[in-house]
């Protein structure tokens, strides 16, 4: 057992563990707070596989401005819990049980296919130079341009959506 | 012999998925609903990085600087959308929204 | 006879404009008459069959050039089949040319004559409209005509022969919603249909004649064909007494001979411009032109010559009696025409072709200029009735008019038909004449001459032709010779009866005290014709080198000796001319008739004159042995074998019985409703329900659809391990 499965194992069981406090917390602000946890934590996951340009993406975007939108909108909105309704009583256990399910299908394909040979050792010092991201860059400016502009006009339209959506109908105060 | 097979990585994301699938059936908040999908995108990614990892390539960490933006943009629209369902409907919970019922 | 296909000299490319020049005629005036005035149409008719007299013109000319050796100019293929070859190919010999040179020249005439004919007849009758199409259908039939005279074969030749039918079945049906005046109750169109029945009998002949022409002799083309003959004539000589006997049916038919001369008479209902043209002229001599065209094989079978010869000169004897008893003007130039075309088909029958064909052309020029005049007299006659006793217009037709048009007219003058003779007013009537010679004085003369010509009074264009005839028969024939002496003899005592009815005397009534000379465009091409009657002989003069026709049509019959002048003939029958003019005027001209007075031969001839005077009762008898035992076995077959065994037993019965039982037990009792009607309602019903049980997935809980997508996840994921 060396001391990078340790580090994971650890890992794993936090995220999981914030993982299904999101799921199960009662108030939505509590759930919010979950997932930032799971997300930092995948961010720490990030820099153990060597990608540190994305897991400061993960931490500034993600964990930073999206869920913080998201607390937002909780508060505006007053709905940190619902009153529980009795629609659908039948969805939840059965939802437990297909992702049971889907766990136990993940986990005996993965073991039926697992590649022993393919091991992740902990990054070197390298991944953390500038010529690292340089060549990042490069790749993503290269072959990835495109997407990349794709991308850039996507935002673009969800942000001119948000703003129209969230726009104030301005019926009988105009002209 | 300091290394974690890939494998681990898979596994874990597949749990990370599947509670998120199950937060998104089991919530009637449709907040939540998104925060699960949020955490099925992140199962993914993790995933994604593992493999750039195992394959010395950065192709796997671009793919998931493409999907932060699209996430970011997805919570943009659906936050919109969710505010104003609660300005016309005055509440947001799920189980209410079936006029489209057949 | 020396044959060469391509000619480079001479005007003989321009045999296809005999066709297409009326062809143009018709379409530009098909096509722009309705814009044209009534002037600018008939001169553009006029111009078009012009056109096709000046070919004639050139191509006679380059043909005595050319020695008279026939050319054959050839247009385009037609029907290449095996063995058959067919190819539209103009002839260009000295017998084809003559008959070009009657049909476009005499035409031509006729086209111009009619433009003022036409302008008043169709005002007379209402309907202005038909101007144009009058001209169209003449030029048609120019176009026809030519291609009947100018083709190379007998197919060509049966081509022309049937447009020329065509024609002329349109041409009797011009005014075809009227009755014919002179036959109540028997429209136009009845006529029309009467001569274009009994043409399809003669063709029918014509036909049989052509197939078995292929059958034996292997070809359509006439020098093959009199090629070949000679020796089929000697191995099998049946064969061409057959073929030229059914050749002759055609003949009678086409030409007007006894059996099938019946539709001739009936012609008469078409505008006298037709009935000069096609029934007296051009049309009805086809048949003695096909015999002249067919010489060689005539020639072969002297038996089918004396039947031919015997049945042109019955009919010329039979018909000539027949006109004798008649009232309208032209229904006695019809017979007349019969009656010569009897004289022509006896000359050629006799193998006198030269003479057939010399009194062809003279007759076309007296007998045109007979029927035109009679047209004149018509016209004149209604002139005088409209401007004496109508100031309106009113309808000639009687009995239904079948044009609103008329009606509305009629209603709006409140005249009664015929109010001033109690009937209706027949301007074709002789008996409504006399006394014209006063009125109608152009008209008078003219008639006078192509009365003279067609007696037989030296020294006009009949005497000669006719006298060459009779030339030909006393020493061939005694009794054709016999026969047509006595024809001649009818000829001019009808002739005179009707000269004497209809100029002289007093008019016995006010339409012809009244009547009104033609104007210059209907004279002057009677002034034309009445100058051929009178100078027409000198084609062919019974004297030593004079023998011009003769001469030119022996480049292709053959030579023939031009024979010396009979004093002996020609004295007997101007004799018997003049005693017969004597002797109608003795009967019509001393006292004459007056007005609604029976004739006076009735008396004393009775029921012979009752004969006459009904043509013989032949198409009573027509309508008694063949058409209404017709009538009856068509109705036999329809009523009975038809109506009731086909139709209401077999089919309705039997067929139609049979499957309405299967159909209806078998198929659709147990079949369709309990099979295939059941099984689509099954169907109907199921998809009813399950979509009804279906819809409730369609909840509207966004989870629940959400949870139907993971179950597919897990599902399709269980699928592929399980695999």
């Amino acid at each position: 057992m060396n001391s990078d499965l340790i580090v994971f194992l650890v890992l794993s069981l936090v995220a999981i563990a914030t993982a299904l406090g999101m799921v199960f917390s009662r108030n939505a602000v509590y759930s919010a707070l979950y997932l930032v946890l799971n997300l930092v934590t995948v961010a720490v996951f990030y820099l153990l596989l060597g990608a540190p340009f994305i897991a400061m993406s993960q931490i500034t975007v993600y964990a930073g401005a999206i869920m913080v939108l998201f607390l937002f909108v909780i508060m505006l909105l007053g709905a940190e819990s619902l009153v529980p309704s009795k629609a659908l009583p039948w969805q939840k256990p059965l939802a437990i049980a297909l992702a049971l399910v889907l766990v136990v299908e993940a986990v005996y394909l993965i073991i039926s296919r697992a590649q022993p040979g393919l091991a992740i050792t902990a990054p070197d010092a390298s991944v953390n130079t500038m010529e690292n991201l340089r060549a990042m860059a490069m790749e993503l400016f290269n072959a990835y341009l495109l997407p990349f502009e794709i991308t850039s006009i996507l935002l673009l339209v969800a942000m001119v959506g948000a703003i129209v959506l969230t726009k104030q109908e301005k019926v009988g105060k105009g002209s | 012999m300091n290394s974690v097979p890939v494998d681990y990585y898979v596994l874990l994301s597949a749990v990370l998925f599947a509670i998120g699938a199950m937060g998104v059936l089991i919530r009637r908040n449709p907040l939540i609903i998104f925060m699960s999908i949020e955490l099925m995108l992140n199962a993914a990614n993790l995933v994604f990085v593992a493999y750039a990892s195992v394959f010395k390539s950065f192709s796997g960490q671009i793919f998931v600087f493409f999907v932060i933006a699209v996430a970011a943009a997805e919570v943009a629209v659906g936050l919109a959308l969710i505010v104003q369902i609660f300005k016309a409907k005055k509440n947001i919970n799920i189980d209410e929204l079936n006029s489209l019922k057949g | 006879m020396h044959l060469s296909d391509t000619v480079n000299t001479g005007f003989f490319f321009l045999a296809p404009w005999l066709v297409f020049a009326p062809v143009m005629g018709l379409l530009i005036n098909a096509v722009f008459g309705r814009q044209f005035s009534e002037k600018a149409a008939g001169t553009v008719a006029s111009l078009a069959s012009g056109t096709a007299f000046v070919v004639s013109v050139l191509l006679a000319y380059s043909l005595s050039l050319h020695h008279g050796e026939a050319v054959r100019w050839r247009l385009a293929e037609w029907i290449h089949i095996g063995t058959l070859n067919l190819d539209w190919t103009f002839r260009i010999d000295s017998l084809s040319t003559t008959m070009m040179l009657v049909v476009s020249g005499v035409g031509t005439l006729i086209h111009i004559y009619a433009i003022g004919y036409m302008h008043e007849d169709v005002r007379f009758k209402h309907q202005e409209g038909r101007f144009t199409r009058f001209f169209i259908f003449l030029n048609l039939f120019i176009a026809a005509m030519m291609i009947l005279v100018s083709g190379d074969s007998y197919m060509m030749l049966f081509v022309g022969w049937e447009g020329v039918g065509l024609c002329s079945f349109l041409l009797i049906g011009f005014w075809f919603e009227m009755d014919t005046l002179a036959r109540p109750s028997w429209a136009n169109s009845d006529a029309a249909k009467k001569a274009f029945i009994t043409n399809r009998v003669g063709d029918f002949g014509f036909l049989i004649a052509g197939f078995l022409m292929f059958w034996y002799l292997g070809s359509f083309q006439f020098d093959e064909v009199f090629k070949a003959a000679p020796a089929i004539a000697e191995s099998a000589p049946w064969v061409i007494v057959a073929i030229t006997l059914f050749m002759l049916v055609g003949v009678a038919g086409k030409s007007a001979q006894i059996p099938l001369y019946i539709w001739l008479p009936d012609a008469m209902a078409g505008p006298t411009p037709v009935s000069a043209l096609i029934h007296a002229a051009t049309m009805v001599t086809a048949g003695v032109y096909l015999v002249s065209r067919s010489a060689p094989l005539y020639s072969l079978v002297p038996q089918a010559q004396y039947i031919v010869a015997m049945v042109g000169a019955g009919t010329a004897l039979f018909a000539a009696t027949i006109a004798v008893g008649q009232y309208d003007i032209k229904k006695v130039l019809a017979y007349s025409t019969i009656s010569q075309l009897g004289f022509m088909v006896a000359a050629v029958g006799m193998g006198a072709y030269v003479a057939g064909m010399f009194h062809l052309v003279t007759h076309a020029f007296f007998k045109a200029l007979l029927f035109l005049s009679a047209g004149s007299i018509i016209l004149g006659l209604e002139r005088g009735h409209h401007a004496h006793a109508h100031h309106d217009e009113k309808p000639k037709i009687k009995g239904k008019p079948a044009l609103s048009k008329v009606e509305g007219k009629k209603e709006e003058s409140g005249h009664e038909q015929g109010e001033d003779h109690g009937e209706v007013f027949d301007p074709g009537d002789m008996r409504n004449m006399g006394g014209l010679r006063k009125t109608m004085p152009v008209t008078f003369w003219l008639y006078m001459i192509g009365t003279l010509a067609l007696a037989g009074i030296f020294p006009f264009a009949g005497f000669w032709s006719k006298d060459e005839i009779l030339l030909d028969a006393s020493l061939h024939f005694t009794s054709v010779y016999w026969q047509l002496t006595i024809a001649a003899f009818f000829t001019a005592f009808y002739m005179g009866r009707q000269v004497w009815m209809v100029f002289f005397g007093e008019a016995r009534t006010d339409a012809a005290k009244h009547a009104v000379e033609s104007p210059k465009v209907m004279t002057v091409p009677l002034m034309v014709l009445a100058a051929l009657s009178v100078v027409g002989g000198a084609l062919n003069l019974p004297f030593e080198g004079f023998h011009n026709l003769g001469h030119w049509l022996g480049y292709t019959l053959g030579e023939v000796e031009g024979l010396p002048l009979d004093l002996t003939v020609a004295g007997i029958s101007t004799a018997l001319a003049l005693l017969a003019i004597l002797i109608s005027w003795l009967i019509y001209g001393r006292t004459p008739l007056k007005a609604h007075q029976p004739d006076p031969l009735k008396k004393p001839l009775g029921f012979i004159f009752t004969g006459m005077e009904n043509k013989w009762f032949v198409d009573e008898g027509y309508f008694a042995v063949i058409i209404n035992p017709f009538k009856k076995i068509s109705q036999f077959l329809a009523d009975v074998i038809d109506w009731r065994f086909w139709h209401d037993f077999v089919h309705d019965t039997v067929i139609a019985g049979t499957y309405n039982w299967i159909s209806e037990i078998a198929l659709d009792r147990y079949a369709d409703q309990k099979g295939i009607d059941a099984f689509a309602n099954w169907l109907g019903t199921a998809t009813q329900w399950i979509s009804a049980n279906m819809r409730k997935v369609q909840n509207g809980f966004v989870r629940s659809y959400a949870l139907s997508v993971l179950l597919g996840v897990v599902l399709i994921l269980g699928y592929l391990i399980l695999k």
